[in-house]
């Protein structure tokens, strides 16, 4: 050690393993963007100039190969029917579920850590495996037996069904709904409850009247994205709904669908000749795109605001 | 008086309650019904129920009543249910038509050795056989055909070989990342890289896979000389893009909840950025990045789109540049062929509660990890 | 609303109707020992201030008076509260009714991300009233007892979060006198308060004594000798002194009152 103070705070030889790995993380994070964007930028550029009103208002009438032709009316309604029917029955479950473990659960219950532990078990299930319970539990129980009971020559309920596949979605996608619910339901300070309590309101009386509309953004960005996954999702509806050709529009629960993503698979994987199949491809998968893109903005946007507006709510 | 009243003034106060408490044990029943009826469906083959041995002998109509009600169920196998639904007209047709197809059978299988086996027994699902017309004991799995194979080695494999080149490409990617976000990137960069990296997770595994096929297979044969242009290599690539996100958000999580007192700890010693990371918080946090990665393995073994878009062939190979199938695009590619009931059938719905077990199971793990290593930082601050 | 009942008005040797009895009150969070065996009266009408050092369980005593403890998990009680001759702690009371009775405003501001006017109707709305002149004519009076109306008269449907943080305060208070309560537990009010709110808040105090009763907890003791008439003193979860305001600060019984009072501890 010098007898002398360094006059400067310069370092006594540079730092090169500091250097490089702070460059290589931020290379490893830069790669992922990258990556990120050129997936996009190519569908985005493959995509566009396929894309018309025509392509997204026809019903294809049976040649789905010809660009001029064809049209994905059918697949959009498919989608968003089997999303907005999953919808209603997640949404409920889900955020009354959110609303017990915030709210009412005591905290070292054996039954709340079994609910918790239940609900991170199905967000890590796979999702084909949830196309096999459709199968196994809605199609050949539940489904097989409401024939029974009502006495129908041939299945109806007991077959693939826009119901079963939207109910097999709404499973799949509740841990979304409950984690996004209980996170903004966390967010509210105790202060306004105990306000509230402090009042003479009852427990339920402060979860509708002063929780519950404070939570709503945080609520609907669990709704958002749970439906922005489902109408990406295909596996879980292979063998719950799907069909690759159908006549007409669904009009009925029991009727099957067409869809947005099985088209894409099937066309991909199955196309005679790719090269002229690509810009359906491309225009397709980008109709995809926005669709759950779109969703996906919307709910990040909706969850920033919401929470700057509560941090200043303090 | 007034404040003389209990809780039993309240009764809609109460029912709202057990109504809520009741709602919210719906997640455990569905974990339960999920893994009770894709087991269901193949309970007759843990139970050695199901002979797809091709010749079997038959038992002819005139026999019939020498048989006990038990055996012949179970010749002609029916459910209980089914058997119980129908009268001795229709067995014995039944009985008729097993003979036919018994008949049927053309000649040059009725020697073949194979025709004897029941291919769903445990044997031949997991142990390498020499089937006839082959010259060595392999691994096949090959459902379609008169004498069906079931080896289920080949899946396994192929499952393992996508998600261990998936998990080398996205966990050294995803927890570099994550460390340069929490560690060593401003404030402004973690606010715009974390949700954009959160957006990669919101591209459907369907487009990936679409993007895999189209422009990925071309690419990475360019650049690697390989021969077979859809396989194991680029679907495992693909199917690291989309566990890149999972990997990366946990960890970050765990990095960030390191105690920020360590941080400044370090950097007031004069440690630099990198080494503050290295040294002290990766540490720290290690837990929560193991529980990353078993979650991020838990998301690739369960993938499905990706890997069935690229890959399809089913070889039983250890090399990353031949194709594979995995248990997931399996039962995608081949339920809907597959008759209900019938042993194809049943061996799927076993592969997918295996797989259900095996992701409950890293589940189960990560969580506990996770657990402890909250309590762990809770303790100490 | 029915009045708590004060059956015989038993007038103490200060002067007012007794309301409040507290009768060898103990609280455990746990196995620790919060509060150890407090017997206090508070008289009606009067405003009462407990203070002590921090720690000593001046707010926790307050919370049991309306049971706002029975929020937290792990709380047991022995000993009971009778307030009006009723013990709110026996098992047929109705804890929803004693909270209207028994009103509370927090040492944090805390009025519901919601407007003005909507805040102080809150407890009116929850209580079954619709009738919008009713409301209308009870939120006035609220607003103006809580020397608030002049400020916000014109922007009642404006987010009460656009308010200062006295006025918040006192929007608090005016949110919970307008459900009338017999009684109005203060815990800290003007602790997060600038000094001209917090003399605003002082002089409210002391209008409101005429209409209702008050307990407020403090740390400041200047303030306790401004506005209260009755005063405890508290230290480590045991009552040390209970005695007029006068008395506790001029010529104290106890010689740790004593210390506390002229600042050798606290």
């Amino acid at each position: 050690m010098s007898a002398q103070i360094r006059k400067h705070f310069r370092a006594e030889k540079f730092d090169f393993t500091s250097f490089f790995f702070t460059g290589l993380t931020g290379l490893a994070t830069l790669f992922i963007l990258a990556i990120l964007a050129v997936i996009l930028l190519n569908i985005l550029v493959n995509g566009w100039h396929a894309l018309s009103w025509h392509f997204v208002s026809t019903i294809p009438t049976k040649d789905f190969f010809d660009a001029n032709t064809t049209g994905v009316l059918p697949m959009i309604v498919g989608t968003t029917i089997r999303v907005f029917v999953m919808t209603i029955f997640v949404l409920p479950v889900g955020v009354i579920t959110a609303i017990y473990l915030t709210e009412y659960a005591p905290n070292n219950s054996l039954v709340t850590k079994f609910i918790r532990a239940a609900v991170n078990n199905l967000a890590g299930v796979p999702s084909i495996v949830f196309g096999l319970f459709g199968l196994g539990f809605f199609i050949n129980f539940v489904g097989k037996n409401i024939d029974t009971i009502l006495h129908n020559p041939s299945a109806v309920w007991g077959q693939p069904a826009l119901i079963w596949a939207s109910l097999t979605l709404a499973i799949m996608t509740m841990p979304v709904v409950i984690v996004a619910t209980e996170e903004s339901l966390k967010a509210i300070p105790p202060g306004l409850r105990e306000a509230s309590l402090a009042l003479g309101a009852t427990k339920l009386e402060t979860i509708l009247r002063v929780v519950l509309p404070q939570a709503l953004p945080g609520i609907m960005t669990g709704g958002i994205l749970a439906v922005s996954r489902a109408a990406g999702e295909v596996a879980p509806i292979l063998f719950t709904g799907v069909a690759y050709y159908m006549a007409s529009l669904p009009h009925h629960v029991t009727d099957q669908f067409m869809d947005l993503g099985y088209h894409v698979f099937v066309l991909s994987t199955q196309s005679p000749n790719i090269e002229q199949t690509r810009p359906i491809l491309y225009a397709t998968v980008l109709v995809l795109l926005m669709l759950t893109f779109a969703l996906n903005i919307v709910a990040i946007v909706i969850r920033a605001r919401v929470r700057k507006k509560l941090r200043a709510l303090g | 008086m007034g404040i003389h009243r209990g809780h039993r003034a309240r009764p809609v106060e109460w029912l709202a309650e057990k109504f809520i408490f009741l709602v919210s044990l719906s997640a455990i029943v569905m974990v339960f019904l999920i893994f009770l009826f894709v087991a269901r469906e193949a309970l007759p083959l843990f139970f050695g129920e199901t002979n797809t041995a091709l010749v079997q002998k038959p038992i002819s109509t005139a026999d019939m009543d020498k048989l006990t009600p038990a055996q012949l169920q179970k010749y002609l196998e029916l459910t209980p249910a089914q058997f119980a639904a129908m009268d001795k007209d229709t067995l014995k047709s039944l009985m008729d038509v097993k003979q036919e197809a018994q008949d049927e059978i053309p000649e040059e299988f009725r020697n073949d050795p194979d025709a004897q086996i029941n291919t769903t027994d445990w044997r031949y699902l997991l142990l390498p056989h020499q089937w006839s017309h082959y010259d060595k004991p392999e691994y096949i799995w090959q459902p379609v055909g008169e004498i069906q194979k079931y080896n289920i080695i080949p899946l396994l494999v192929g499952t393992l070989k996508v998600t261990l080149i998936g998990l080398f490409f996205a966990v050294p990617l995803a927890v570099g990342a994550a460390i340069y976000v929490s560690q060593m990137a401003r404030p402004k960069i973690r606010e715009v890289v974390k949700p954009a990296i959160e957006l990669l997770s919101g591209i459907p595994s369907v487009v990936v896979g679409f993007f895999a096929l189209l422009v990925m297979a071309t690419v990475l044969q360019k650049l690697f000389g390989y021969q077979t242009r859809l396989n194991a290599f680029v679907a495992g690539i693909a199917l690291g893009f989309a566990v890149i996100p999972v990997i990366f958000s946990i960890a970050e999580d765990a990095l960030t909840s390191v105690p920020r007192a360590y941080t400044q700890a370090a950097l007031a010693l004069g440690a630099s950025r990198w080494q503050t990371a290295w040294q002290i918080v990766l540490p720290a946090a290690l837990p929560g990045v193991f529980a990353a990665t078993v979650l991020g393995f838990g998301r690739a073994i369960g993938e499905t789109m990706i890997v069935l878009m690229v890959c399809s062939a089913s070889v039983m190979s250890w090399s990353i540049f031949d194709s594979a199938r995995s248990i997931t695009t399996t039962i995608a590619a081949e339920m809907a062929e597959a008759v209900s009931g019938g042993p194809h059938y049943r061996i799927l719905f076993m592969l997918g509660a295996l797989l259900f077990a095996a992701t409950f199971v890293s589940n189960m793990i990560a969580g506990a990890v996770i657990q402890r290593f909250k309590l762990k930082l809770e303790g100490k601050r | 609303m029915p009045k708590l009942n004060v059956p015989e008005a038993k007038i103490n040797s200060h002067g007012g109707a007794e309301l409040i009895h507290i009768e060898a009150l103990s609280l455990y969070y746990g196995a620790s020992k919060a509060l150890k065996n407090i017997s206090l009266t508070l008289g009606e009408k009067v405003v009462t201030a407990f203070i002590g050092p921090s720690g000593c369980g001046k707010s926790t005593l307050l919370r049991c008076l309306n049971r706002m403890n029975d929020l937290i998990d792990n709380v047991r009680i022995e000993g009971g509260v009778k307030i009006g001759g009723h013990n709110i702690y026996s098992s047929d009371v109705d804890v929803i009714e004693l909270r209207k009775r028994v009103g509370m405003v927090f040492q944090k501001s805390n009025p519901f991300p919601k407007s003005i006017y909507e805040n102080v109707a809150y407890g009116l709305r929850l209580h079954g009233s619709q009738n919008k002149s009713e409301l209308d004519g009870v939120v006035e009076q609220s607003l103006r007892s809580a020397a608030l109306w002049d400020e916000v008269k014109d922007r009642l449907h404006s987010s009460a979060l656009g308010l200062s943080g006295g006025q918040q305060q006192r929007l608090c208070i005016a949110r919970a006198i307008a459900i009338k309560p017999e009684i109005i537990l203060m815990d800290e009010p003007a602790s997060a308060l600038d000094p001209i709110a917090t003399a605003r808040i002082e002089e409210l105090i002391l209008e409101l004594k005429k209409d209702f009763t008050i307990v407020i907890v403090t740390h400041n003791m200047q303030q306790a000798a401004r506005i209260s008439d009755y005063t405890a003193f508290f230290y480590i979860g045991e009552l040390i002194e209970f005695d007029t305001t006068a008395k506790i600060f001029t010529n104290p019984a106890k010689k740790q009152t004593e210390d506390y009072v002229t600042g050798r501890f606290g």
